[in-house]
């Protein structure tokens, strides 16, 4: 195996050993901690698709991140009170049900990534950019002054959902719960990477003219990327909220977008097990410089700075060397 | 032979498009002042070379855009198999069967030489929607690819990547990934460029041979080659075509006999 190959187990085998220590050791918050970096490289790995085998430079990824998040906080909340969603034409109530939810979460934000891929992906570069961020700001702005789910103040909802089996409101039994979709989703993206969608994605970010040249629409494999790209961070952000008991505008704001990016970049973009080493590492110093200054985003900064500038594959780049090639 | 055998736009011409595999109808473009195609009318037969000749700037780079579909013709009309195929992008003439290769080679450089040459296997069957299969276990995706690379002497460095081969040998490689996609002719601009003689050479051997699979319209600068393969040659002037004829046609043209007098408007 690789040496990039040992590092992924080496990675993947502490997000799991850390919280299963914490739980023996009575410390309830370092498995909270460990459950965020799941979720959060779980949204990163569905910007990953995108942005590192795509080249999609998408600053909108909090589009999806809310949606699942209110996906999850409108079926909860609706559960919660005992009244419908809809009744004409056909009645939905809401639900407490984590796979039910989770559906909705990948469903729906797959549908708004289609929407918005459609029309974003039309542009490339920094207008790619720009729109996605304006199409984020935009459902930022729009749950901001929808009143009938919290509006500016949020969704609170009171007890974590279910999942059959499962006492979800154990941290260690929600913890597995994330980790184990993570894997789900980690395993797909290395499948992905070595399929044929896979070399049409990675070589349409490489040379445009080329695919095109042998017959494939580069905008049809970009939008199927953007779209999958999306439900996965659209999932994320469904536990995300299930975590917190709570859905706030702040999910779609583009500052969460940011932050799935820097997760992507601090661990290497394009490396199947980036964003788990981005989002663990921004955990991290989120927990150990947060603690000694409020101005810790500053420190964090820096780190970023010094990633691109000295070491564009990041973490694993760093650890690893470049990518090795199949083929 | 006569000099009045050359054809240059007429009602006979008319006729041809209906009957050959690759025929452009009265294509005009224009980028601002300059008129880049002023309604060409020409024409690829089943089994031949027919080689575009002309100045810099003339604009066969850009009628080999159009052809391909890069560029949309502000006038006149494409057929492709007998299909109009003006309105079709690149990606939908490709499957219909119009293989290029590029001036500048546009390669997936980070990729293996057998990665790019499998995704023309790819384009060919026409649908990369496949998630979960590693497309390197594909054994017939696999066997055409290899069949190409051998085909043009690229099979030894299958695993190489693709940005590390030299100039020439990229040119090559973008042969190999037009043949996979079984074409029904072939769009090739300044293939022999940057290759040396014998590199020239064997891929004149090579295009000879091509011709009888599927026709192939040829931009060269190497006059030697164009007049060693070419059963037709048109000359394209300030975007027009001024004569479309056999090589000893279009050798006594002044034109062209200009050009080897030193005329610093040709190169070749």
């Amino acid at each position: 195996m690789s040496r990039e190959g040992w590092i992924n187990i080496a990675l993947i085998l502490s997000l799991l050993a850390v919280p299963l220590w914490a739980q023996v050791a009575d410390e309830p918050f370092l498995i909270t901690l460990s459950t965020r970096v799941a979720i959060f490289a779980l949204a990163g790995v569905g910007l990953n698709l995108a942005l590192g085998l795509g080249g999609l430079v998408s600053l909108g990824h909090a589009a999806f991140f809310g949606i699942g998040g209110y996906a999850m906080g409108i079926l909860a909340s609706h559960a919660q009170s005992y009244a419908p969603i809809l009744e004409v034409p056909l009645l939905i109530e809401g639900t407490k049900s984590m796979p039910v939810i989770w559906l909705t979460a990948l469903l729906v934000s797959g549908l708004v990534a289609l929407a918005i891929g459609a029309l974003s992906l039309r542009t490339t570069g920094v207008y790619f950019i720009m729109i996605t961020l304006a199409f984020g700001q935009m459902l930022y702005y729009f749950s901001i002054s929808w009143p009938a789910y919290g509006g500016e103040d949020g969704l609170p909802i009171y007890t974590r959902n279910n999942f059959p089996g499962l006492n979800t409101l154990d941290p260690i039994q929600f913890f597995l719960i994330s980790y184990v979709i993570l894997c789900i989703a980690l395993v797909f993206i290395s499948l992905l990477t070595k399929s044929s969608f896979g070399l049409a994605l990675n070589a349409a970010r490489q040379s445009v003219r080329r695919v095109e040249t042998v017959g494939i629409s580069t905008y049809r494999v970009r939008l199927t990327a953007f779209v999958l790209s999306g439900m996965m961070t659209g999932l994320s952000g469904a536990l995300f909220a299930d975590l917190n008991r709570f859905v706030s505008p702040s999910m779609f704001s583009w500052q969460t977008s940011g932050e799935i990016m820097i997760f992507v970049i601090l661990g290497g973009t394009a490396r199947l097990f980036g964003p788990v080493a981005g989002a663990a590492l921004f955990i991290v110093l989120e927990h150990l410089l947060g603690g000694i200054s409020d101005y810790w985003l500053i420190f964090l900064g820096l780190l970023l700075l010094a990633v691109v500038l000295f070491a564009r594959g990041g973490l694993i780049g760093l650890l690893a060397g470049s990518p090795s090639r199949s083929g | 032979m006569r000099a009045a055998a050359l054809l240059v736009y007429s009602p006979e011409v008319r006729q041809e498009v209906a009957d050959s595999i690759l025929a452009t109808e009265g294509v005009c473009k224009r980028f601002g002042a300059l008129l880049a195609s002023d309604n060409v009318t020409l024409d690829l037969h089943e089994g031949e070379i027919h080689a575009l000749i002309g100045p810099n700037g003339a604009g066969k780079s850009t009628l080999i855009e159009q052809i391909a579909g890069a560029i949309k013709p502000d006038k006149g009309k494409i057929y492709f198999r007998g299909h109009n195929v003006t309105k079709l992008n690149t990606a939908e003439r490709a499957r219909l069967g119009l293989a290029r290769t590029f001036q500048i080679s546009a390669l997936a450089l980070e990729d293996s030489v057998l990665q790019n040459v499998i995704l023309g296997g790819l384009g060919a069957q026409g649908r990369p929607y496949r998630f979960f299969k590693p497309v390197l276990a594909s054994s017939a995706l696999r066997e055409t690819a290899e069949a190409a690379l051998e085909r043009v002497g690229l099979a030894q460095l299958a695993r190489t990547r693709a940005g590390e081969l030299s100039h020439g040998q990229k040119r090559q490689l973008e042969v190999a990934v037009a043949l996979t996609l079984k074409p029904k002719a072939f769009l090739m601009d300044e293939p022999m460029a940057g290759l040396g003689s014998s590199g020239s050479a064997r891929l004149t051997t090579f295009l000879s041979e091509l011709r009888h699979e599927a026709p192939i319209l040829l931009i060269e600068h190497d006059m030697d080659a164009v007049f060693a393969l070419a059963d037709r040659i048109s000359v394209l002037v300030y975007g027009k075509v001024i004569a479309t004829g056999s090589v000893d046609e279009v050798r006594i043209l002044p034109e062209v006999r200009r050009a080897y007098l030193g005329d610093d408007a040709w190169d070749c």
